[in-house]
C-alpha cells in the first residue's frame, strides 16, 4: 500500500466532506474553535496525510479524552479551557503586518538588542516579507549540501507524505502516543514541525536550525519534531523560538522524540524566548512540552541543552533513556524567570544499559515573583551495572519575592551505581553589584554578566552562533530585577 | 578637584562620618591614616556611591560638580576609581571580560566609542605586563582563586586601564608581603600624574614608605582630627593612634 494512494484517496475522502463542513473556515484556513474528531481528520486532510496517520491521530484523540491534566508540577496557572481555542489557524500573533511599524515597539526593541538582521525581524514579527530574501538563497545552498550527505531535513508535514516509512517506524517509539495528556493532545493535533534523519555513518555536514525552516513554512503551537540519527551518525540540531507571541495565555504543546541507534550521537540545543507575559503577570505562553530521547544504540549519545527564559508557564522535562550499553546522556539547562514567571523544569535520566552515564548541570535563576523548579529524576534499573550520574542544581535569586525549588529523584536498583548529586542556592551578593557598578556597569550590566557568569557551564555546550544571542537574552529577561 | 565639607553618612541607621572635612586639589596624593573602626572605608564607598552608604549632612563636591547626586556608575565613568579593600570575585565571568564591559560601559557613558576586543586585549596586555599580571590571570573567574597579591595588582591594572582622575586605595596594602607591596606601589607610583588625584587609605605607615603622599589626615571616630606633611606618617608611628580616637564628636 504506496503512501500515495493512501493520501489520494484520504483527501478525496475528506475532502468532500469538510467541503460542507467549513466551507468559509477552508477559505479562512483555519478550522472552528473547539477540539474534536472532526477538527482531527480536518487537520489530517489539510496536511495530505496518509490514512496511517490519521488513525494515529484519531487513537490519540481518543485517549486524551479519558486522561486528565496532571497537576504535580509547582505550577499555578488558570485552568486552560481546550475548547475555546483554535486547532488549525494562524494564530494570531503570526497575523501579518503590512509594515514594521505597526508591529508593538517592545517586541521590536527586542528584537534589535538580540542583533536579529532586519528582514529576520520581519519575519519574526509576522510581517508580510516580499518575494526573495537573503535566507531564501541560504536555504537553497542548504538543502544541496544536506542532499548530498543522505541528510533528511524537512516540515514534518513533507516527511509524513515523502518518508512515510521512516517516520511511521519511529514516531512515537520514543514519546509513546499514551504517554502523557500533553503529548496525547499534541499527538492527535500537531500542526506540523520538524524531521531529520541523518543516514548510518554520515557526519551532518552543517549545525541544523529550526530558524531555516521557519522562514519557508511557519510552525503553529503543537509542532512535532523526530530526529533519527542512524548508526554511527552525528547531528546538531538547534531550536529556536526567539519569536515572542502576544496571545493571552496561548498553550504551546510540542513533543521531540530522538532516536540514537548505535554509535551516534545527537546534540539538541533550544532557546525558548516565548512571550513571557507582561510585568503583571497578564497573557504569556502556557509552554507543556515534552522532549526525550532514546540511546537506542550501544555507546551511542544524546545531550540536551536549553535556554529557557521565556513562556510564563514552563513544564518541560527533557529526559533520556539510556537503553544501549555505554551510552550518555547529559542534560544542561538554563532557566531564567522573572516577573510572573513559573517554570517547572528538569530532566528524567533511566539507565537501563550497562556502564551509562548521564550528567545534569541545571542552572536555575529567578527574579521578581518568579518561581523556579528543578525537577529531575535518575533512576536505575537492575540490570544496569556501573551506571553513573553527575547532578549539579545551582539556583540564583535575584531579589527576595522570587523562589527557588530542587526536587531531585533517585532511584537506584543496582548496587553498582554510582550517583552524585551537588546542589547550591545563591543570590546576586550585594557586594559583586557594587563591584561592577563602581567599575561602570549599570545595574542591568551586572546583573546579566553576574548571571551569564553563573550560567557559563551550560551557555558553553551552546554552538557559538547561539551562545552569543543566548548571553544578550540572558541579560534581556533580566531587565527590571534590580535597582 | 575634590572637596568634602562637614560630612555626615550612615550605615543604616548608625552615624559613622561625623563632619569630616577634606580638600584634594588636582594631582595631588593624600593619605588618610587611621585605627580600624575609624571611618576610612566608609569614606570611600561614599565617595564611590555605595547603596546602604547614606549622606545625611554636608556636601562633596567633584570637579565643579555635585557628586552626591551622581549614580555610582556614572562617579565611575567621570573617572573616580576605588580600588577595593576586599576585591569582589565573580565565578565564570574571566577576568578579561570583566575588564572588557567595564571599560566600555564606561566609554559608552561618555559618549566615546567602544573598543573590539583586539583592541582591548592589546592595551590589558600592555599594562598588565608593567604589573607583571601574566596573561594566564586575565583567562581566570575575577578574582576568583587570586592570592591577595594577585587580587591588589589586579586592582592597579583597573586603575590604569580606566585611568581615573580621582583613584581612592583602600588599603592597599593589606595582605601583602612586602615584595607584593613593593611592586604594588611602583604601580600605583608609575599612575602619578599631574592630572590624577590619589586618596590612600591606610592605617600602617608602611605603605607610605612607597607612595610618599604630599599631605596626611588623620581620621578618628569619623572626623578629621590631625593633618600634615609626609612626616606625620613616622611621628604617628612613634605615637601611635593613642587618645586621637576620644575626640568628641
Ligand atoms: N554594613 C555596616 N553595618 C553596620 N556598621 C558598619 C557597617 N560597615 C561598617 N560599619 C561600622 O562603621 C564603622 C566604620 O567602619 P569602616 O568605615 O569600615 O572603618 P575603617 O575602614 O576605618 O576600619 C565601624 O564601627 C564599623 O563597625
Ligand atoms: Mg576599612
Amino acid at each position: 500500500m504506496s503512501a500515495d494512494t493512501d493520501t489520494k484517496d484520504q483527501v478525496a475522502a475528506l475532502g468532500e466532506k469538510y467541503k460542507y463542513g467549513f466551507v468559509t473556515d477552508i477559505e479562512m484556513d483555519k478550522a472552528p474553535k473547539g477540539l474534536n474528531a472532526d477538527i482531527v481528520r480536518f487537520i489530517s486532510a489539510k496536511k495530505d496525510e496518509p490514512e496511517w496517520m490519521l488513525e494515529w491521530r484519531l487513537a490519540a484523540f481518543r485517549r486524551w479524552g479519558e486522561m486528565t491534566e496532571p497537576n504535580w508540577a509547582r505550577l499555578r496557572y488558570n485552568k486552560i479551557d481546550y475548547q475555546d481555542a483554535y486547532y488549525y489557524a494562524a494564530p494570531k500573533s503570526t497575523e501579518k503586518y503590512k509594515d514594521l511599524d505597526e508591529v508593538d515597539p517592545k517586541l521590536l526593541e527586542t528584537y534589535k538588542k538580540l542583533g536579529i538582521p532586519l528582514s529576520e525581524q520581519k519575519m519574526l514579527a509576522g510581517v508580510a516579507v516580499d518575494a526573495v530574501f537573503d535566507s531564501v538563497s541560504v536555504a537553497t545552498t542548504f538543502k544541496g549540501k544536506l542532499n548530498e550527505a543522505g541528510v533528511i531535513f524537512c516540515p514534518m508535514s513533507e516527511a509524513i507524505r515523502d518518508y512515510s516509512d521512516l517516520v511511521r517506524k519511529y514516531l512515537g517509539t520514543v514519546v509513546p502516543v499514551t504517554d502523557n495528556f500533553f503529548a496525547t493532545l499534541n499527538s492527535a493535533v500537531f500542526s506540523d514541525g520538524t524531521f531529520v534523519y541523518v543516514p548510518k555513518g554520515v557526519r551532518c555536514p552543517m549545525e541544523l536550525s529550526t530558524y531555516f525552516r521557519i522562514n519557508a513554512s511557519q510552525t503553529g503551537q503543537f509542532e512535532r519534531t523526530l530526529i533519527v540519527a542512524d548508526e554511527g551518525s552525528y547531528v546538531s540540531y538547534l531550536e529556536g523560538c526567539t519569536a515572542p507571541m502576544r496571545d493571552e495565555n496561548q498553550l504551546h504543546a510540542a513533543v521531540v522524540e530522538l532516536v540514537a541507534l548505535e554509535g551516534a550521537e545527537i546534540k539538541y540545543s533550544t532557546v525558548q524566548n516565548w512571550y513571557p507575559g507582561d510585568e503583571n503577570g497578564k497573557g504569556g505562553i502556557y509552554n507543556f512540552v515534552t522532549k526525550r530521547g532514546d540511546c537506542r544504540g550501544a555507546r551511542s549519545k544524546i545531550s540536551w541543552t536549553q535556554v529557557e527564559t521565556g513562556s510564563a508557564i514552563t513544564w518541560k522535562y527533557p529526559s533520556c533513556i539510556l537503553r544501549g550499553d555505554d551510552s550518555v546522556g547529559e542534560f544542561y539547562s538554563i532557566a531564567i524567570t522573572n516577573n510572573y514567571q513559573q517554570a517547572d523544569t528538569g530532566t528524567k535520566m533511566i539507565h537501563l544499559g550497562k556502564n551509562t552515564r548521564s550528567r545534569i548541570i541545571s542552572k536555575g535563576i529567578s527574579a521578581g515573583k518568579a518561581q523556579n523548579t528543578y525537577r529531575g529524576l535518575v533512576s536505575v534499573h537492575a540490570k544496569a551495572a556501573n551506571a553513573r550520574n553527575y547532578t549539579q542544581c545551582d539556583s540564583l535569586l535575584i531579589g527576595s519575592q522570587c523562589g527557588a525549588h530542587t526536587v531531585p529523584y533517585i532511584e537506584s536498583r543496582n548496587p553498582t551505581a554510582r550517583l552524585e548529586h551537588e546542589a547550591t542556592t545563591s543570590k546576586i551578593a550585594e557586594d559583586q553589584l557594587f563591584y561592577c557598578l563602581q567599575r561602570g556597569l549599570t545595574a542591568e550590566e551586572a546583573v546579566a554578566l553576574i548571571v551569564n557568569g553563573f550560567c557559563k557551564e551550560v551557555l558553553q555546550q551552546l554552538p557559538m552562533e547561539f551562545a552569543v544571542e543566548a548571553q544578550k537574552l540572558v541579560g534581556i529577561s533580566l531587565e527590571g530585577s534590580v535597582g | 578637584m575634590l572637596e568634602i565639607k562637614n560630612l555626615h553618612a550612615n550605615v543604616g541607621d548608625k552615624e559613622i562620618l561625623k563632619g569630616l572635612t577634606l580638600t584634594i586639589e588636582t594631582g595631588k596624593v593624600h593619605a588618610i591614616m587611621g585605627p580600624n573602626g575609624s571611618g576610612k572605608s566608609t569614606l570611600s564607598y561614599v565617595l564611590a556611591g555605595r547603596e546602604g552608604y547614606t549622606v545625611t549632612a554636608g556636601s562633596i563636591t567633584y570637579n565643579g560638580e555635585d557628586l552626591l547626586a551622581l549614580k555610582t556608575e556614572e562617579r565611575a565613568a567621570k573617572r573616580i576609581f576605588l580600588a577595593m579593600q576586599y576585591p569582589v570575585e565573580i565565578p565564570g565571568v574571566t577576568t578579561m571580560n570583566f575588564l572588557k564591559t567595564a571599560l566600555n560601559a564606561q566609554r559608552r557613558a561618555r559618549g566615546e566609542s567602544e573598543y573590539d576586543a583586539i583592541s582591548i586585549l592589546k592595551l590589558v596586555r600592555a599594562k598588565a605586563r608593567v604589573l607583571q599580571v601574566n596573561e594566564e590571570m586575565l583567562k581566570r573567574a575575577l578574582n576568583v582563586g587570586f592570592s591577595g597579591g594577585e587580587k591588589k595588582r589586579l586592582e592597579i591594572l583597573q586603575m590604569s586601564l580606566f585611568e581615573p582622575k580621582l583613584a581612592v586605595l583602600d588599603e592597599t596594602d593589606s595582605g601583602l608581603d612586602i615584595d607584593a607591596l613593593k611592586l604594588v606601589a611602583e604601580g600605583v607610583n608609575a599612575l602619578r600624574s599631574p592630572e590624577r588625584s590619589m586618596l590612600v587609605i591606610t592605617h600602617y605607615q608602611r605603605l607610605l614608605d612607597y607612595i610618599v603622599p604630599d599631605r596626611i589626615h588623620v581620621l578618628a571616630n569619623g572626623r578629621m582630627v590631625a593633618e600634615g606633611g609626609k612626616e606625620l606618617a613616622h611621628e604617628l608611628e612613634a605615637t601611635g593612634y593613642g587618645d586621637l580616637g576620644k575626640v568628641p564628636a
